[in-house]
Parts: structure tokens; C-alpha cells; sequence
């Protein structure tokens, strides 16, 4: 393991997160996993990662105000129930020899799904630049078959009045991707969160930032003792590299035009979801493998 | 770097470590096998590239006759610690590579380093290198769990020796056992780069004109120094304070690139 890589890995993963206000968790962990770290590792370390990326967003919302605990509380109560789910299925994967299989799979699913996704949103942002056209903020329903749930809650800070089920439901989805993949979820979470839940938008970013630290540093702590699989050198070499990466990408995304950046971050996404996909099609060079139980460790 | 480990003849010099030694000897031949190693402990630091592990030992109660046409040979062998391990094998399923099956040997060692007076193979019959378990080609693998009919054992066997030994985990050296005296003789067993921690066994075998005749067995503690095994067994040791030590790191981590670079 060469450090100098795994600096420039989490450098440059660090400069796109901050460019584009994603989390990064996405990336770290394929390249990880390209570097020929075991995706065990990959994705236990990367969760760690992902606490220290998070938590300098999170704090400047605190301080704003731009965070309704109580929403985010709720989120995190079902986020703690699908890392333990996560955990446990992460494990049942490994020991049936499956896991590394299922989180290929799913990264070539999710990096396809949102890649395609932002390539098409940003191509027609520059269609409609091109034409000149005003960029429509389109306003969202005030309801959907979501507001009709039961068990409602009064949420005063993103003054809404809504059920508690597809807040716990989604905080459960995120928590189970946390635990198998690695990431923060917040590229699935935010969205959810405007479009599906209705939540205004400016609370949506700090309020996804508080669960993702939580359940971040939950599935870190359970994978360390369930799976011994934290490599704390290398989160901590690929954390000082984020965040640092990410302070000059937040300074040049500042000076860039978004639509053309979104389109290559849609692409570079979309490449490593198909070299993913490849490794999986691709004759193996051994069809055999060998592990060590760690029984009689 | 280069382990010599000194001879010990005289039982009356043996060390702790030969005193604990194991003994196998068929009591109808009158040959015995004394080995000795200056140590029971290796300490490896993290900069170890692998290095070589010299054993001495001697044949009492040799034939003379025998040795001078060298009917005798000797194999010794480095067996690392053992556990259960799990081949598995990949097919194609639509058109993607997926595990379908595997088997699961019972406590074979970890790591495996062969050095004889020649090639194994030729030094006894197979059923006799097997029924004693000597050699990469005759380690015991004995399935454990559901394996079906057992028509693939062979298949499993032989992966899983073609995997250890492309691994560099399972080597042999025929020839890295050389008489220097008339029974004296010297054993160079590799420490691979990769050998794991814990307690080796070192087992010297005798063959006299491809008859197993005697055993003799010695344990090596090989323990991992540094702050990479510091820190590997931390996370395997105390996993729970390990991680929440690695989430506090990440916190703090976090929260002073939040001061470092607050916006003026």
C-alpha cells in the first residue's frame, strides 16, 4: 500500500465532494476497492471516512440554525435500525462467501442509477442555457400519498406536520446502504427528503448531515467489533486528505460554471459504475479463491 | 536479515524449547532424530521481507553403512499456525462471475515451508508421504461441514495447494537439508514475508530407504512487532475501544479542518 496514492485518492475524492456538496463516500470506497483493498475493508473504512467529511458540514449548519434535530432524530432512529440490519446481513454475506459479489453489484446499480440520472438532468440545464430559457424552479405538490400516512408529527423547525413512517422507512434505507456500502447516503437522502417527504430545503441538507454523522460513526464502531475490518491508518490518511481536497474544491466549484462540472462528475461517476460492472463480467484470473476462516484466531 | 539458530546436541544442553519436544518414533528401528533451535521466540518487525530459519539436529543410532549410501533423508518442515480455511470456486451465472461452491478444510496450517535432502516425492511412496502428512502434495485437507458426494474433493485439494503456493504461503526447497557431518545436519527453512503470527510448529521427519522411522517436534512463537501489529491487535483485541477510538479520531479530524479553514 503505497501512501502517496491513497493521499491522492483522498485528495482528489475530497476536491469533487467539496466542488459539488457531495459526500464522497461513493468514490472513496470503488477505488478502494480498484487499489486492491478487500471490499471488507473498503467499505468499513470508508463509513469511518465519511464521519470526518461530514462533520465540518454538519457543525457550520449547526451554527446556522439550518437543522431540525427533531426530524433529524427520527431519521437517525430508523438509520440506527438499518445499519444494525445492514451489519448483520453484511456479515451473513461474508460468511457465505457472497459479499464481496453484492457490493460490486450494488455500487454498479447505485453509480449507474445516479450517474445516468445527473448526466440527463445536466444535459438538459445546458439545453436550456442554450436556448436561453429561465431555469424554472419547479414548485413542489403540497401533497402526496406520503402526507396521507399515519402517525403524524408536528416538526417545528421545518414547520411540517407528517408522518413519522416514511421519515423512519427512509432513515431505515439509508442505514442498511451505510452498513453494506460505506456511504453517507446524502445523494439519495437530500432528494428524498425535498421531493418525497416535502421537507423545506434549507433544513434538508444539515438535517441529513446529523444522521449521516451518527450513523456513520454507529456502523464504524459495530464493524470494528463484529468485523474487525476499520483500517484506521488509512481512514485516517484518506480523512486528512478529504478534507483538505474538499476546502480548495468548494473555492474553484465557487468560480465554475455547475451545469458543465455536474455533466463530468455524471460522467466520472457512470466510468467507475461500468469498470465495476466490467470486473464482474470479466473472466477472473483464478476461479478459485482462498480465505482463513479466523476461527482459532 | 538471517536467523541462525545454533546447534544443540547433548540432551544435557537442551533448552526449555526441546525439553517440550514432541516425540514420534516407531520402536522397531533403532534410528532417532534429535533437532534444536536456540529459540522458541522469533520477533518479526514490520519492515520484514522474509528471511531464512536454520535448524540443526543429528540421527542417533544410525547405521553407518545405510548413511554412507545415503538410504537416509530428511525432511523438515515449518508448519505456521492452524485454522479452518474455505475454497471457494466462481461460475458463471448470467453472464456474471458468482461463488458457487466451496469447501471448508479442517485446521490446516496458515503457512507451510518444506526443506529436505531431495525432492519429496522422491523420497517414499505416496501412500507414505500421505499417511504421514509430509510434503505440500500430502498435507492432511479434511472437509468439514456439507461437501455433497465428495466428487470434488480432489478438485478443492488441489486449489487450495495451487493457491497457497502461488501465494508464496506453501514452500519447499529440496535441498535445503545438507548433511555436514556424517549425521549432522543443517535444515534452512524460508519465513515467508507474509508469515503469520502465533505458534509454528518446526517438525523434522526421518526416512530410512522410504520407510517413515521417526518424528521430532518443536514449537516456534513467532510474534509481529511494531505499531502496525500494535495496531492490528487493538483492532482484533479491544474492537470495541478500537472503534470508538477511529470514529473520535474522525470527529476531531472533522471538526478541526472546521476551524482551520473558517471562512475570515
Amino acid at each position: 500500500m503505497n501512501i502517496f496514492i491513497i493521499l491522492g485518492m483522498g485528495a482528489a475524492v475530497g476536491f469533487l465532494s467539496g466542488m459539488f456538496g457531495v459526500g464522497g463516500g461513493f468514490l472513496i470506497t470503488p477505488l478502494l476497492i480498484f487499489y486492491n483493498i478487500p471490499p471488507v475493508v473498503a467499505v468499513a473504512t470508508g463509513a469511518n471516512q465519511v464521519v470526518a467529511s461530514s462533520m465540518s458540514g454538519a457543525l457550520s449548519h449547526f451554527r446556522r440554525g439550518t437543522l431540525d434535530v427533531k426530524l433529524g432524530t427520527v431519521l437517525l432512529l430508523g438509520g440506527l435500525l438499518g445499519a444494525t440490519a445492514g451489519i448483520w446481513l453484511f456479515s451473513l454475506l461474508r460468511r457465505i462467501g457472497q459479499l464481496d459479489l453484492v457490493i460490486s453489484l450494488l455500487y454498479v446499480v447505485l453509480l449507474g442509477t445516479v450517474g445516468t440520472l445527473m448526466l440527463l438532468e445536466s444535459i438538459r440545464a445546458l439545453r436550456r442555457a442554450a436556448n436561453n430559457q429561465p431555469v424554472s424552479l419547479r414548485r413542489p405538490g403540497q401533497h402526496n400519498w406520503v402526507h396521507r400516512l399515519p402517525l403524524k408529527m408536528r416538526f417545528k423547525k421545518s414547520k411540517i406536520y407528517l408522518s413519522v413512517i416514511p421519515v423512519v422507512g427512509l432513515g431505515f434505507c439509508i442505514g442498511v446502504l451505510t452498513s453494506v456500502m460505506g456511504v453517507g447516503g446524502g445523494f439519495i437522502m437530500v432528494p428524498a427528503m425535498i421531493y418525497l417527504l416535502r421537507i423545506p430545503t434549507n433544513v434538508v441538507v444539515g438535517t441529513s448531515l446529523f444522521q449521516i454523522i451518527f450513523v456513520t460513526a454507529y456502523t464504524t464502531i459495530v464493524q470494528a467489533t463484529a468485523n474487525h475490518a476499520v483500517d484506521i491508518v488509512l481512514a485516517f490518511i484518506l480523512m486528512v486528505a478529504g478534507v483538505i481536497g474538499a476546502q480548495y474544491g468548494v473555492r474553484v466549484g465557487q468560480k465554475l460554471r455547475g451545469e458543465q462540472l455536474r455533466a463530468l462528475l455524471a460522467l466520472l461517476v457512470l466510468a467507475v459504475g461500468v469498470r465495476l460492472a466490467v470486473d464482474l463480467v470479466a473472466t477472473p484470473s483464478d476461479i478459485y479463491s482462498v480465505v482463513s476462516e479466523g476461527v482459532y484466531r | 536479515m538471517r536467523i541462525l539458530v545454533p546447534l544443540l546436541l547433548a540432551a544435557s544442553l537442551l533448552l526449555p524449547a526441546a525439553a517440550r519436544a514432541q516425540e514420534d518414533t516407531r520402536p522397531d528401528y533403532p534410528e532417532k532424530l534429535e533437532i534444536g533451535i536456540s529459540t522458541d521466540e522469533i520477533a518479526i518487525s514490520s519492515d520484514f521481507r522474509g528471511a531464512d530459519l536454520t535448524i540443526f539436529g543429528a540421527i542417533e543410532g544410525y547405521d553407518p553403512a545405510l548413511l554412507a549410501q545415503g538410504k537416509y533423508d530428511i525432511v523438515v518442515a515449518l508448519e505456521g499456525p492452524k485454522d479452518d480455511a474455505t475454497v471457494r470456486k466462481k461460475e458463471r451465472v448470467f453472464g456474471i462471475w458468482v461463488n458457487r461452491r466451496s469447501m471448508t478444510f479442517e485446521l490446516v496450517p496458515e503457512s507451510y515451508s518444506l526443506s529436505s535432502t531431495r525432492d519429496v516425492e522422491t523420497i517414499a511412496p505416496t501412500a507414505e508421504l500421505n499417511g504421514v502428512g509430509v510434503g505440500i502434495q500430502h498435507i492432511r485437507l479434511t472437509p468439514t461441514g456439507y461437501f455433497g458426494d465428495g466428487s470434488n474433493l480432489t478438485e478443492f485439494r488441489e486449489a487450495f495447494k495451487r493457491l497457497k503456493e502461488s501465494g508464496g504461503y506453501y514452500q519447499r526447497d529440496p535441498g535445503g537439508v545438507q548433511f555436514i557431518s556424517a549425521s549432522l545436519f543443517k535444515a534452512t527453512v524460508k519465513l515467508p514475508a507474509s508469515v503469520p503470527n502465533g505458534t509454528h510448529v518446526v517438525r523434522a521427519h526421518l526416512f530410512r530407504d522410504g520407510v517413515f522411522i521417526s518424528e521430532k517436534a518443536l514449537p516456534l512463537r513467532v510474534s509481529k512487532t511494531g505499531i502496525e501489529q500494535m495496531i492490528s491487535n487493538a483492532a482484533y483485541n479491544n474492537a470495541f475501544p478500537y472503534g470508538v477510538f477511529s470514529v473520535l479520531l474522525a470527529v476531531l479530524t472533522g471538526w478541526l479542518a472546521s476551524l482551520v479553514f473558517r471562512k475570515e
